[in-house]
């Protein structure tokens, strides 16, 4: 069901975990099925030093958030802003039809703890 | 890597004896046994045999046995071949919230036309109350269907009470007996049951053949129509190479019922406990007593069912769960749902059904295995870890 790539990051997930002195925090629940996705930054010079998640969700899920992080690491503000979840399925080599929901969790949670670092800074 | 297969409630693996006998059935007899000929005698034989054998599991006359295409097929006999034949007297149907989607389908199919289909409730344990379906019963119930065992929790109904509460009202009654027959006793007598749902392949016997006893008397209508076979109960040459095996693997069933049923319900108490003393906040669902000996089923908190199922393949476990996130529909366990469980804990859901192959070995390498599966998945929890920033 899952390709390789997908079964690596859901093995071996990276950025997982708390950022404790985070920028921002977002947390997106999943309306098809669920799920729960939250993502720390950690914001340095308008670029994302640090970015980590924790997932409460399926394989795609996990694996998603892993692959999201890994791309928006080192990314400037901007630039994660435009980070989408066809992004994020693209990276992993494609996630089955009905698992392309999961990857939007990992998007938008991303999204939502920028936001939340843009409104703590007045930005 | 071990392989240790835990999804028996799903299907099960072909018994050598009962693949022995399949091969040697299938080398040189191959007659319709429709037929006048010797070829033709000789199948009916066989299916003769087999039809014996499937009505001696479940203490019934061989000519109450009608096979079928599986128990989906034989679900859908019942219930529409039922409603058909009695829709003059009455259009109403009363069935329970957690049946097989093979019933509950065939009932909404009868509401579309024109039949009211009631669905009771079911207590945190998934027990049907017989009071519930006294108070159901309306003029015009003219069918009552409720499954013999769950066949994700594992609970086993009280088909006996409710069963003589139908013949009170002269109403139809049909169990599904899938998940039950070969791992319980079923008597059809005992049970006091018109209808009854058998299906090969989840008592060690091939695919794509199931059975429904009819008891004698019991008027239905086709659902499938052609040359008349099953007397007229489902036309179709017979799958013989299927019910032949079918055949046998009722008679091992039988024959193995009281070993097996012991040596599983070690096996069962084995895991359950080693489960509740390795892992903590977990909630084992289903009854304590009225439980299928081979079912286990757990909830963990703040793991969702899919990343267990996968984690647990990679170290060469095969189990199942309700969550919303491991079925093609994205929707979570409707029978989870009707026994009270939280979203969440129906996310955490993990299902593990014993069968013949395993042993003590088996349990043991589980308990090694899920708890570093289920302390891994919720290191990165949302749920398992508040939010400190
Ligand atoms: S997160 Fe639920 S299906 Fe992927």
């Amino acid at each position: 069901m899952y390709n390789e790539t997908v079964m690596d990051h859901f093995q071996n997930p990276r950025n997982v975990g708390e950022i404790t002195d985070a920028s921002g925090v977002g947390e997106i629940g999943n309306v098809v099925c669920g799920d729960i996705l939250r993502v720390y930054i950690k914001v340095k010079d308008d670029r994302l030093d640090d970015v980590k998640y924790m997932t409460f969700g399926c394989g795609a899920a996990v694996a998603s958030g892993s692959m999201m992080t890994t791309l928006a690491k080192g990314k400037t503000i901007e630039e994660a802003m435009q980070l989408t979840n066809k992004d994020v399925a693209q990276a992993l080599g494609g996630l089955p039809p009905q698992k392309l929901h999961c990857s939007n969790l990992a998007a938008d949670a991303l999204h939502k703890a920028i936001e939340d670092w843009q409104q703590k800074n007045g930005k | 890597m071990r392989k240790v297969y835990l999804d028996h409630a799903g299907t099960t693996p072909l018994h050598p004896e009962v693949y022995s006998l399949i091969c040697e059935f299938m080398k040189d007899t191959f007659g319709n046994p429709s037929s006048i000929h010797s070829y033709g005698r000789e199948a009916k034989k066989w299916v003769d045999e087999a039809r014996q054998q499937v009505a001696d599991l479940i203490g019934a006359e061989r000519e109450e046995i009608i096979f079928t295409g599986g128990g989906t097929e034989a679900d859908n006999l019942a219930i529409i071949g039922a409603a058909a034949a009695r829709h003059k007297k009455g259009n109403h149907i009363i069935t329970s919230s957690i049946e097989h989607p093979a019933v509950l389908n065939s009932c909404k199919y009868l509401a579309k036309n024109g039949f009211e289909v009631t669905y009771l409730p079911v207590d945190g344990y998934g027990l049907v109350d017989p009071e519930e379906l006294r108070k159901a019963i309306r003029p015009e119930t003219i069918l009552v269907t409720i499954m013999h065992a769950n066949n994700e929790i594992g609970t086993i109904e009280p088909i006996e009470e409710l069963s003589s509460i139908a013949r009170e009202y002269d109403i139809l009654f049909h169990t599904d007996a899938v998940q039950t027959a070969g791992r319980i006793p079923v008597n059809v007598k005992d049970l006091g049951v018109d209808l009854l749902t058998l299906s090969s392949h989840k008592m060690y016997g091939p695919k794509g053949v199931g059975a429904l006893y009819k008891r004698k008397g019991v008027r239905l209508e086709p659902v499938i129509h052609g040359g008349g076979q099953e007397k007229k109960m489902r036309s179709g040459t017979e799958n013989t190479a299927g019910i032949v095996g079918f055949g046998k693997a009722a008679e091992i069933a039988a024959r193995d019922l009281d070993s097996e049923y012991k040596r599983t319900i070690e096996l069962r108490e084995k895991l359950v406990q080693g489960i509740i003393e390795r892992i903590p906040d977990v909630k084992y669902n289903g009854h304590p007593e009225r439980r299928l000996p081979h079912n286990v089923h757990f909830s963990f908190s703040y793991v969702e069912g899919e990343s267990m199922l996968l984690s647990l393949d990679m170290k060469g476990i095969a189990a199942s769960s309700g969550s919303a996130c491991s079925s093609s529909s994205l929707k979570g366990s409707h029978v989870l749902e009707a026994i009270g469980l939280p979203y969440e804990l129906i996310h955490g859901s993990l299902r593990m059904t014993l069968g013949r192959m395993n042993d003590a070995a088996d349990i043991d390498y589980v308990l090694e295995v899920l708890p570093e599966v289920v302390a891994r998945l919720r290191s990165f929890s949302p749920l398992a870890n508040k939010l400190t920033v």
